[in-house]
């Protein structure tokens, strides 16, 4: 009983937007990490189409499940426990990911556990980086979400600092990039573009950075429309567009505010490490200004390699095995998806 | 044999248990919204009510809709991983199919479900075992003037009483039904049972994006 608390073999399941991912860790080492993506799907309609990833996440499930085990070398009859993302997220592709689980952890007789996407963004970099400081500060971007917060554990207390009040960071990558014409998804083909423009080309706004402002709370509406008018007046004049500043300068915008946002939410709570996960952290520039803010303000960063950012079962399974060995309550075979949920709630039961 | 049969297509998960000569168990709930929070636990509850394990089980029969996708996805996906993870095989049975089984009528007759949109899934029928034309789905006042006036089986009849006045029961499938369904075609034509491929019968709604919209009010 004490090996198994100490370090459980915990399958991971995760299903909440375009991804079916499944994962495989024993204790805070990763075994697999298999994912089957629809992104490809979604690229011609330039975004997540919700019924689209539903349907690819049952055609994948199985499969994808079957990869892990041959890539872990383990059988499902070695897991001792199940994890697997309740919310937030796509409501209807949720659901395909928590039925699976339900039925795995049904037939195997093992306990499941249905979590937070966000929580298991942030424990995650435990497989990487080993066990998470006390009270550090996360910042999660993707597509779906800008959130700050502060976590003195990531199993029952995670604290909300700020969140976007419209568009997600991710959200504006795919707008911008679908201005410019450079298809989707946009981030990782602005970075690409960015690399030979200037950041400083166009000053685009930051937003809510104004005095008055919610200091925690991003907004990237704003700037995504600046950045549309920007290049509808060039157009109009028949002015060629310069691509590569205009990324640059727009990816600028962005991670100014994310980094500088994130650094004071870690002086504010008094936090030394600033955890950065979700799509987004894998871009380049933003991993660089964090490193050299965070580094000027005496602060750590911690992000997981690229794979591990965006989404992944490996998290989850990685959520999964902390709560097994702080021996929390598992769920109920009952517990409910929920396409809002707060990242307060780590675990639905 | 310990048959597990279930079918999500409908506003009713049902459940039921079947050792090849009858029904051990039954657990139905009409509740379209709840399919993913009910299913697992009517699956544990049948297996419970007549003493048995997962473990003992040595199939799953489950229907394929057609039916709201992401309810019916709930039953495709859970009958997959069982499947996977008890290594039995799995049976997929088109759920018109199991309430024409149900209507124990001898004349020809329609299944009709809720499509939602104002529209039904339905099919026509010889008799109880024979299905006369493809799982399709389409508006009530279309199909009635193909009916004739035949019977109706299915919710579809009850919600839409103008175009199929003459319902029959039942209303709803029931796992009962499908696991008897099942083992009559494992027995008399098990090529009639096919892996379970969700009947969708309708395409994502999605629209590939035109020219880019205009910000600038100029």
């Amino acid at each position: 009983m004490t090996a198994l608390k100490d370090s459980p073999l915990v399958l991971g399941f995760e299903t909440s937007c375009d991804e079916t991912g499944v994962g495989i860790v024993r204790g805070n080492t990763l075994l697999a990490d298999a994912v089957a993506s629809s992104v490809d799907e979604h690229a011609r309609f330039g975004g997540v189409v919700p019924e689209v990833a539903s349907r690819a996440h049952l055609e994948a499930m199985v499969p994808t499940v079957q990869r892990a085990l041959a890539d872990a070398g383990v059988t499902l009859a070695d897991i001792d426990a199940i994890a697997v993302t309740a919310g937030p997220g796509l409501a209807g592709a949720l659901l395909v990911g928590a039925a699976a689980a339900k039925a795995y952890a049904l037939a195997l007789d093992k306990p499941i556990y249905g979590v937070n996407h966000l929580a298991a963004h942030i424990c995650v970099d435990q497989l990487e980086h080993g066990p998470l400081p006390e009270g550090c500060v996360a910042m999660l971007v993707s597509g779906g979400h800008s959130s700050l917060l502060f976590v003195p554990d990531v199993t029952g207390d995670v604290q909300p600092l700020g969140q976007t009040i419209d568009d997600a960071a991710g959200e504006a990558f795919d707008k911008v990039a679908r201005v410019l014409g450079l298809g989707f998804p946009g981030g990782p083909l602005i970075d690409k573009a960015a690399r030979e423009g200037d950041p400083e080309a166009i000053a685009f706004p930051r937003g809510l950075t104004g005095p008055r402002d919610a200091p925690l709370d991003f907004s990237f509406s704003g700037l995504k429309t600046s950045v549309a008018r920007w290049v509808e007046r060039r157009e109009r004049a028949g002015e060629k567009i310069p691509l590569a500043d205009v990324a640059a300068s727009f990816q600028e915008a962005v991670v100014d505010v994310l980094t500088r946002k994130a650094i004071l939410a870690c002086k504010e709570n008094g936090a030394d490490h600033l955890l950065i996960g979700g799509g987004v952290a894998a871009n380049s520039r933003l991993r660089v200004l964090a490193e050299e803010r965070a580094t000027k303000a005496g602060i750590r960063v911690r992000v997981p390699r690229p794979n591990l950012c965006t989404d992944n079962g490996a998290m989850v399974a990685a959520l999964g095995s902390e709560l097994v060995r702080r021996g929390r309550a598992p769920s109920h075979l009952d517990f409910p998806s929920d396409s809002s949920q707060s990242v307060v709630d780590v675990v639905v039961r | 044999m310990l048959l597990l049969a279930f079918d999500t297509a409908t506003p009713a998960i049902t459940v039921a248990l079947h050792d090849g000569t009858h029904v051990l168990a039954e657990s139905t709930t009409v509740d379209a919204r709840r399919t993913g929070e009910l299913l697992a636990p009517g699956i544990t509850a049948v297996l419970t009510a007549a003493g048995r394990k997962p473990g003992e089980l040595t199939g799953v029969a489950v229907g394929v809709g057609p039916g709201p996708f992401t309810g019916l996805r709930v039953g495709l996906v859970t009958a997959r991983a069982l499947g996977d993870a008890l290594g039995i095989p799995i049976h997929g049975v088109c759920t018109l199919d199991v309430v024409a089984y149900q209507t124990k009528t001898e004349e020809p007759f329609a299944v009709a479900t809720d499509a939602r949109r104002k529209e039904v899934y339905w099919a026509q029928y010889t008799d109880r075992f024979t299905r006369s034309t493809e799982p399709d789905v389409a508006h009530p006042s279309l199909i009635s003037e193909r009916l004739t006036g035949l019977p109706v089986a299915g919710e579809g009849a009850v919600l839409y009483p103008e175009a199929f006045p003459k319902a029959i029961g039942p209303r709803h499938p029931s796992a009962g039904a499908l696991a008897e369904l099942t083992i009559r075609r494992l027995q008399s034509d098990p090529d009639s049972l096919m892996f379970p491929e969700p009947l969708y019968l309708r395409r994502p709604d999605a629209v590939e994006p035109g020219t880019r919209k205009r910000v600038s009010t100029s």
